[in-house]
């Protein structure tokens, strides 16, 4: 009984925990760019996702969240699901951009395999070419809704 | 491999801290200094050169302009120059003047972009933030232009599609008289500041002779003395009438980069300055035709990191029959292999930003591999899923 407490008590501050402050791992899987700086632009004075708890950082070994960005091309595809596997669970993805969402303008292109969410489930999708900062502060928005209604239990793994 | 036990690779990427795009670096140190590195590119390939052959001329515009979200207006206007010429059409001086005036603009933006992540490879993330602070500056201005912060589509087959107008003007003049104070700053910064210098100064010296033999271009070779500047050596587009001076640097070092890059931000100022205020009067756009007439032409322009090289066929339909594109960063890549032999291993980032790297634009190419003792090393995925480091 009391490691149950014990058990549902750690699930709620480490839920806590991510709620106020996910860390995120950029990938990019076959991008122009033009993604990738707009993210980065995110981070930066203007617009400050740091405010909301939201860090960028290398490994997905400790990442909540994987920001992937460009549709999958055929080499960044076998990439993309291994870090996807290294992250710990709960594990949460957002899809940056049209290409990454639908393939975008290389949709025909040889090399380009599919959209993200054809290879890794997808939680947060956030359109345009590239997205403007101010959407992809919404996308982190919304899925700070979704890590709090993450079930407890599945936060205690 | 083997290799003498004292020696260790390190397999870095394709996706790693440093850099926000995939590139797989493979360093040999023996302690902490680099004895080898190779480089394994591609992962960004998308088929971008097949695609332009089955898209109209105009439509290639756009697929183009997306081959790097960080300097895709030049791209486009290389594309643009090239099927002007086939088609024989010549642009009215104001959209050639827009172009350039767009492109400096672009330069501006990507230096800026570069020192914040150069400084960011240092630890000096200060500077990252007031350099990226400092850009959105110039984002405001294309925002305000064209409508989007990074694809600007200003470029149209035949011309420009967006004009300046006596109010855009005035906010340019604004956001210049901002970012020109603040380049001197970051200039007085790059040049005093004795902890970038120690990072810098003396680092990945590259001399003039091995400039030349490398084969590096833009900035990079400016900063080792070489004067290679297409701006200047073949002015295209209003750079004739509106001519820029080519900065050179003669040390070669990191140090060296850092300056020549911050000193174009204010050259790049001043050219802009000087097209605002005589801007020519006239049309925006040529009649282009739908089909190009058959032939071939190669368009070479000055990107942000070096010349940029477009090679355009045309069999007469309304469709490219072959478009190849060479972009900087493959020319200054090698160099970059070369220089960081010898070196420590916590100098490489910055080599490797020294160059101002760019891999969504280099890979179209097919993948480079370059051997260090003659003998190749070959990861196989087993080997990547059961974390085996190489022996």
């Amino acid at each position: 009984m009391l490691t149950r407490v014990w058990e549902h008590t750690l699930g709620e501050v480490v839920q806590w925990a991510r709620v106020n402050s996910p860390w995120a791992l950029h990938f990019n899987s076959g991008s122009c760019n033009g993604c990738d700086i707009e993210l980065l632009a995110t981070l930066t004075p203007r617009y400050d996702v740091e405010r909301l708890g939201v860090k960028l950082q290398g490994s997905p070994r400790q990442a909540d969240l994987l920001v992937v960005t460009g549709a999958v091309t055929r080499q960044a595809k076998d990439r993309l699901l291994r870090i996807y596997a290294q992250m710990p669970e709960p594990r949460f993805v957002m899809a940056l951009g049209s290409c990454a969402l639908s393939k975008g303008i290389f949709h025909d292109c040889y090399n380009v395999v599919g959209p993200v969410d054809v290879f890794i489930p997808v939680d947060v999708y956030v359109p345009g070419c590239p997205p403007r900062p101010e959407a992809i502060i919404a996308g982190m928005v919304a899925l700070l809704g979704k890590l709090q209604a993450a079930p407890a239990a599945e936060a205690q793994t | 491999m083997t290799a003498p036990t004292k020696q260790f690779t390190i397999p870095i990427g394709p996706q790693h801290p440093a850099l926000k795009e995939p590139g797989f670096f493979e360093f040999t140190v023996e302690g902490e200094t680099v004895v080898g590195a190779t480089v394994r590119l591609g992962y960004a390939h998308r088929g971008i050169e097949k695609a332009t052959e089955s898209r109209t001329w105009v439509q290639n515009l756009y697929l183009l302009e997306r081959i790097c979200g960080i300097c895709s207006h030049i791209h486009a206007l290389a594309y643009a120059l090239g099927v002007e010429k086939l088609a024989g059409v010549t642009v009215p001086p104001r959209a050639q003047a827009i172009r350039e005036l767009t492109a400096e603009l672009e330069r501006i933006h990507s230096h800026l972009l570069w020192l914040g992540v150069a400084a960011h490879e240092a630890g000096f993330d200060t500077l990252f933030m007031y350099s990226w602070r400092d850009r959105e500056t110039v984002m405001d201005i294309f925002e305000q232009f064209s409508g989007s912060r990074v694809h600007h589509s200003v470029n149209t087959l035949g011309g420009v599609k967006f004009d300046l107008t006596p109010e855009l003007s005035d906010a340019i003049h604004q956001g210049l008289d901002y970012l020109d104070e603040r380049a001197r700053y970051y200039l007085d910064l790059v040049q005093n500041d004795p902890m970038l210098s120690g990072r810098t100064r003396n680092i990945g010296v590259m001399t003039e002779a091995d400039a030349a033999r490398l084969g590096v271009v833009g900035p990079t070779a400016r900063a080792s003395g070489v004067l290679r500047d297409l701006r200047v050596e073949a002015p295209y587009s209003a750079y004739v009438n509106f001519p820029v001076q080519a900065v050179v640097e003669t040390a070669g070092d990191l140090h060296a980069r850092f300056v020549v890059r911050v000193r174009e931000l204010l050259e790049s100022i001043r050219v802009i300055r000087l097209l605002l205020d005589g801007l020519p009067t006239g049309d925006l756009q040529a009649r282009m035709p739908r089909k190009i007439p058959a032939g071939e032409t190669i368009s070479r322009v000055e990107a942000p990191r070096g010349e940029l090289f477009y090679f355009i066929k045309s069999a007469g339909g309304d469709m490219p029959e072959r478009i190849k594109v060479r972009t900087p960063t493959l020319c200054n890549l090698a160099s970059v292999l070369e220089l960081s032999r010898g070196r420590q291993l916590a100098d490489i980032p910055m080599l490797l930003v020294g160059v101002d790297p760019c891999f969504s634009c280099n890979d179209r190419m097919v993948t480079i591999c370059r051997v260090e003792s003659g003998e190749r090393v070959d990861f196989t995925w087993d080997q990547l899923r059961r974390k085996e480091s190489i022996p």
